[in-house]
């Protein structure tokens, strides 16, 4: 086994049949990495070996007895530290929650470990799942693997590098407004948004109920597909979860991708987008276009204003969730004279700048006087943005986009401009909006290494066709463009 | 100005954040340059465009044949979790969460 390819679900699975690793091995190597690099990258927040190990001698006895072994066996994975793991702390980055372990698992973590992965530890993000560099943790940053100086993007940026540097064959990630795609994006690695309702959120701590999605980060395609299928369906303990069957995705995967019409929006390559960022994903267009894709030009004229409908509404939905933590059940309490007061000093104390500027920004559209003229006017632009996509859909099967308007920035770059960070989002909150699946993947990298990202969209439940197309880039050569 | 000082302070109350004097003065200023941002949805014609509240029920894409697959029966399920939860809390007695006195005589 070469040291220096990186495993996958298939390659591990072979190795464990094999014989040539146990999973409990598997699992110490990966430790061992972690140990070497996390320190440098603070990809990680929490380690889980009991659980971690405990499954892979569970692994390991299903290949002695010569049983079969289920999809995900033995895969070392890493979780989001914004979803629920039963026994092992949740903090979601944040102060509030630094002490808070679940008494229950998330439905996706559920899942996982039926399906054999081996759960190592809990990611670093942005508090809360709010932010686009990973520098809203109330942790401390996480460095982009390619480049320390960089960020990793965000909020999944914790998950993203951890996939990147090796730390994890895969992770799951959560998506509100680009936050799986577009630290897939600066690092360099696949990342799945699926449809709203694909993945059940039960155990996913909330940020925005109408715009969140848990989500995979691999290595490559494939390895996304396979998560996908363990982790999507239905589930009775979400109510938003879509009671609609799951295809077989590594099947729909594998089909070849002539013929497909590729939609590609003037609207996303206008003012704003880096020079090198455009040059490469124009080419990653032409690549598909050789695979026997056609191009097919698109306007999707309500693609500038997404930007700021996403900033209503996920900060009022994010201001209703995160009233919870007031210091009464769980979390952080500081106390107060009186429970308004208690109120106060615990939500003051616990929350970063981030997290307070979006509750307050949530709380004063959704306040008396102001609701019609920001909340109840951005959901109805929320349709139009809809109505873009499903117009589109009915000329392409496919749109593709560039990830984000720029490679990786550096640590502290944006931190000062909110709105410039929230800028940084423009290509990613439209599908958000949309609930349709949106996958990024790499498409080369700019003239001093940095990753880019090549972003395709499909419709709502048609996953299938998302992977699909981005396997045969993959295979074509796409990602090393 | 699109948002001043007093107003901060109102949505600070209402948000039960107890803002230091300078994070009034950072949040209004950057809150205003965003709020300034978000008022180009004001040119946007929205007469006759239905409000968007959740994607699924909105009917885009889904062949979902249940009109309203997000309820269930209702019917008693077993619910096990009191002592995990109370485990967990700052300042329990069960079955009570402990906070601070309410109503003063």
């Amino acid at each position: 086994m070469s040291a220096a390819a990186p495993w996958t679900v298939e390659s591990v699975r072979a190795a464990l049949l094999a014989k040539k690793i146990s999973a409990r091995e598997l699992a110490t190597e990966f430790y061992g990495r972690i140990e070497r690099r996390n320190p440098e990258l603070n990809a990680y927040l929490t380690f889980s070996p009991e659980r971690a190990y405990a499954q892979a001698d569970r692994i390991d006895l299903s290949v002695a007895r010569g049983e079969n072994l289920p999809p995900l066996a033995g895969v070392p994975m890493a979780i989001k530290d914004v979803i629920s793991t039963r026994g092992v702390r949740t903090t979601c980055a944040s102060k509030i929650l630094e002490n808070y372990v679940p008494a229950y698992d998330a439905t996706a973590v559920e899942r996982l470990e039926r399906a054999g992965a081996v759960l190592l530890g809990k990611t670093n993000c942005d508090e809360f799942a709010m932010g686009g560099s990973n520098e809203n943790s109330a942790y401390g940053p996480v460095h982009n693997p390619v480049a320390l100086d960089r960020v990793p993007g965000g909020s999944s940026g914790g998950s993203a590098a951890a996939v990147a540097a090796g730390l994890a064959v895969a992770a799951l990630g959560t998506d509100t407004g680009g936050s799986i795609r577009q630290p897939a994006s600066f690092c360099g690695v696949p990342g799945l948004m699926p449809t709203y309702g694909r993945v059940s959120r039960y155990g996913l701590v909330a940020f925005a109920s109408s715009l969140d999605k848990i989500g995979p980060l691999a290595e490559n395609v494939a390895d996304a597909a396979a998560i996908m299928s363990v982790i999507a369906g239905h589930d009775e303990n979400d109510s938003t979860s879509a009671a609609i069957a799951v295809p077989d995705y590594a099947s729909e995967t594998r089909r070849p991708v002539q013929g497909l019409r590729i939609g590609v929006p003037e609207d996303y390559f206008a003012e704003g987008i880096d020079a090198e960022v455009k040059e490469k994903v124009e080419s990653g267009i032409e690549l598909l276009e050789r695979l026997g894709c056609k191009r097919i030009p698109l306007h999707m004229p309500h693609t500038d204003f997404a930007t700021a409908v996403y900033y209503v509404l996920a900060t009022a939905e994010a201001s209703s969730n995160l009233a919870r933590y007031d210091g009464v059940r769980y979390g952080l309490r500081v106390p107060g004279a009186t429970l308004t007061e208690m109120y106060r000093n615990t939500r003051e104390n616990g929350f970063g700048a981030e997290v307070k500027r979006r509750i307050m920004l949530g709380t004063y559209v959704l306040s008396s006087g102001y609701y019609d003229a920001y909340y109840l006017r951005a959901q109805s632009v929320r349709t139009l943005v809809a109505r873009d996509f499903a117009g589109a859909f009915k000329k392409a099967d496919v749109i593709v986009t560039p990830t984000a308007p720029t490679a990786a920035f550096g640590l502290g770059e944006k931190i000062a401009d909110p709105l410039q960070m929230y800028l940084a989002d423009i290509y990613t909150v439209t599908g958000s909006l949309a609930g349709v699946p949106g996958i990024s993947v790499p498409c080369g990298k700019n003239r001093t290494g940095l990753p880019i990202g090549m972003q395709i969209f499909g419709p709502h439940f048609a996953e299938g066709r998302v992977l699909q197309v981005a396997r045969a880039f993959e295979e074509a050569g796409g990602f090393g463009l | 100005m699109k948002i001043s000082r007093e107003e901060v302070l109102r949505i600070a109350e209402l948000a039960h954040l107890g803002l230091s004097p300078e994070e009034v003065d950072m949040y209004c200023g950057q809150l205003d340059g965003i709020l300034g941002y978000i008022d180009k949805l004001k040119q946007i014609d929205i007469s006759n465009v239905e409000p968007m509240a959740q994607v699924l029920h909105a009917g885009a894409g889904s062949d979902v044949k249940d009109a309203h697959p997000e309820l269930r029966d209702d019917t008693l399920l077993p619910c096990d979790i009191a002592d995990a939860v109370l485990a967990a809390a700052p300042d329990a007695e069960k079955p009570f969460f402990r906070v601070p006195k309410v109503i003063t005589r």
